[in-house]
């Protein structure tokens, strides 16, 4: 469908100007640099980081922080708020709290794991086609271009009844559907990085495939990719919470948010917020990464507004 | 104007081919089954002979591409199949909820795009000022709300709260436009509002790229005020991109939609695939994901082509 080479793909494309440095030097001065810049980060920033991390902290700690056990019948159906239910119980008594708690562990974790494995894919195939070139990369952008043409969501649904919905299939359509955006990502910014005299320096040097990938090409397009792990981390949450909240994702006694904010939503209704609160948390968290990922291309990429 | 002719028909043709490979993998897919659609329906204790007879009479124990020939023939002339779950046509189960779901998109595309693209130039026109950073603010924190959010706080406020429309769309084929429009206001405005922030952010970033460059520079020295500079010299050369992005937002309502009218008991498209998928009816679930896939593909082509005839220097492949 549309031309793989488009200039606004590559949205973030990398430095030019320190790309020659040596992988190992370029990482810590990076590192040097984020730190001095985190001092600076707008508050929004630091809001999306301290979002972050308590929710890492409460997907870790998840069974100690819990009241009862994740899917416990512990009282009657739809109970109010009150002491020993902080947040009332669901649709089955189950209490809502520690649901929701469990959730962060089972919806971000499921997410996460999603997108790593996406990464892993997308990544890895689009630094081959860029590095490799020839029929290869042919071949990867056209079958992308097909993937593309079916919209997500869409396909994804399609996916999930032919092979049915449980945890691992759903990770995996997901991860593959997905990487279809990342190797768009690291393809366009690895061509930029492949035509570069060091990379033709190691390549004359007799290094092979593996090692000009990782060692000369990915540390320099390493900025845009970690923005892009951000946005594609929201995006898959996102998705998978949809497909949870439509009854084909993440499958009961699971606590998963979609499903949760599905089940109880009928108090809606009669203007109880309960169910509201996994649709909520699921938002901040976005919110966070988005704000985090919005100042972190700022900082890397000179993506300023004004020119 | 021939170069312009035949760019749009090659495209054109592009589009027909990728929707042949997307018909390919919609059928190819479902083939690949562990079972087939006979002992989907009889159940795993059916006789083997109940089997094989059931089979023959659905035409199972043709080879492949007799069947595939078979099903796409009966696509192009209109016919869907049966669904699985009642046995009724599927193009009687979808004619009226397709006409719903293009209501419900073309209702919320009536809002969204003028309002999106407002103030896209707008926050271009000021940007840096207070209401360029809480407009930024507002719209980035508003697009990382899932649909169901959106949906349910507008239930809780305008519906539960206010009262003023209702919070399950009940369309009924009497119903009057403008009741019609009542009942789809909620879901509408959900959907208005999940594509719009994303549309203003694009149509200020491709103002504002535009601006970076000399001749803008050129028009503001010669004394060009700010109105000017933005609408006569800057959003021409954005209008491709912006024009992209339209289209893009176009096609992410038709996919928004599903969640939407699940959340309002709309009985639109969406909902019929979702409960398909529940009941694994998977010839609804072909025809639902080839419609869907069909329209995407088709305003991701007419983008192509709006973006090729406003942007001349695109006709020139580098």
């Amino acid at each position: 469908m549309s031309d793989p080479s488009r200039p606004y793909e590559a949205a973030s494309p990398p430095d030019s100007g320190n790309a020659g440095q040596p992988a190992a030097g370029g990482l810590r001065a990076a590192a040097g640099a984020f730190a001095k810049s985190l001092g600076a980060a707008p508050w929004s920033a630091w809001f999306g980081l301290a979002v972050i991390a308590v929710y890492v902290i409460v997907a870790v700690f998840a069974p100690l922080i819990a009241p009862y056990g994740e899917s416990e019948v512990v009282g009657a159906q739809f109970s109010p708020w009150s002491n020993a239910f902080p947040l009332g119980t669901d649709n089955l008594g189950r209490d809502t709290f520690t649901r929701l708690i469990y959730g962060a562990r089972n919806t971000v974790g499921i997410a996460f794991v999603t997108t790593c494995l996406a990464f892993i894919i997308g990544g890895g195939a689009g630094l081959l086609a860029a590095t490799v070139g020839r029929w290869l990369d042919q071949f990867l952008a056209r079958a992308v271009d097909v993937l593309m043409a079916i919209p997500q969501l869409i396909f994804a649904m399609l996916l999930l009844t032919i092979f049915g919905t449980s945890v691992p299939t759903l990770i995996v359509i997901i991860a593959v559907l997905d990487s279809t955006r990342v190797f768009r990502l690291a393809r366009a910014a690895g061509m930029n990085v492949v035509v570069m005299d060091f990379v033709e320096v190691a390549r004359l040097r007799g290094e092979g495939l593996g090692w000009v990938v990782r060692r000369e090409i990915l540390p320099n397009i390493l900025p845009p990719l970690i923005a892009e792990f951000g946005m594609r981390f929201c995006f898959v949450f996102l998705l998978i919470s949809s497909l949870s909240f439509l009854g084909i994702g993440i499958q009961p006694p699971t606590a998963d948010w979609g499903s949760m904010v599905r089940d109880n939503a009928i108090l809606i209704t009669y203007g109880d917020i309960t169910p509201l609160l996994p649709a909520a948390a699921i938002a901040l968290l976005t919110v966070g990464v988005n704000f985090v990922v919005d100042w972190f291309l700022h900082e890397t990429s000179g993506l300023h507004d004004e020119s | 104007m021939g170069n312009i002719l035949t760019l749009v028909l090659k495209r054109l043709a592009l589009g027909v081919f990728v929707l042949w490979i997307v018909s390919l993998i919609i059928f190819l897919g479902v083939s690949m089954l562990p079972g087939d659609v006979a002992t989907e329906i009889l159940g795993r204790s059916a006789l083997p002979e109940t089997v094989a007879a059931f089979r023959r009479e659905l035409g199972l124990d043709l080879p492949l591409h007799v069947r595939y020939l078979d099903w796409l023939s009966g696509l192009l002339s209109g016919d869907l199949g049966n669904s699985l779950a009642n046995g009724r046509a599927i193009s009687e189960l979808m004619g009226e909820r397709l006409g719903n779901t293009v209501f419900l998109a073309a209702v919320a595309a009536c809002v969204a795009v003028p309002v999106s693209l407002m103030l896209g130039l707008l926050t271009a026109l000021y940007r840096g000022s207070l209401f360029d950073r809480l407009t930024n603010l507002v719209t980035l924190t508003w697009m990382s709300f899932p649909e169901f959010f959106v949906a349910y706080i507008l239930i809780m406020f305008l519906s539960v709260q206010l009262g003023w429309f209702p919070s399950l769309s009940t369309m009924r084929p009497g119903n009057g436009f403008g009741e019609a429009l009542h009942l789809a206001a909620l879901p509408a405005l959900t959907l208005t509002l999940v594509v719009a922030a994303h549309m203003m952010r694009m149509t200020r970033a491709a103002i504002i790229s535009v601006l970076a460059s000399p001749y803008i520079e050129m028009a503001r020295l010669k004394g060009a005020t700010r109105y000017s500079l933005i609408v006569r010299h800057a959003l021409p050369n954005a209008l491709a991109p912006i024009i992209n992005v339209v289209a893009v937002d176009l096609a992410y309502l038709i996919v928004g939609v599903v969640v939407v009218e699940v959340v309002f008991v709309y009985p639109g498209l969406g909902q019929l695939m979702v409960d398909s998928v529940q009941r694994r009816d998977v010839p609804v679930v072909q025809a639902c994901s080839l419609i869907f896939a069909a329209t995407y593909v088709m305003l991701n082509l007419i983008a192509d082509i709006l973006s090729i005839l406003t942007n001349p220097r695109l006709l020139y492949p580098r």
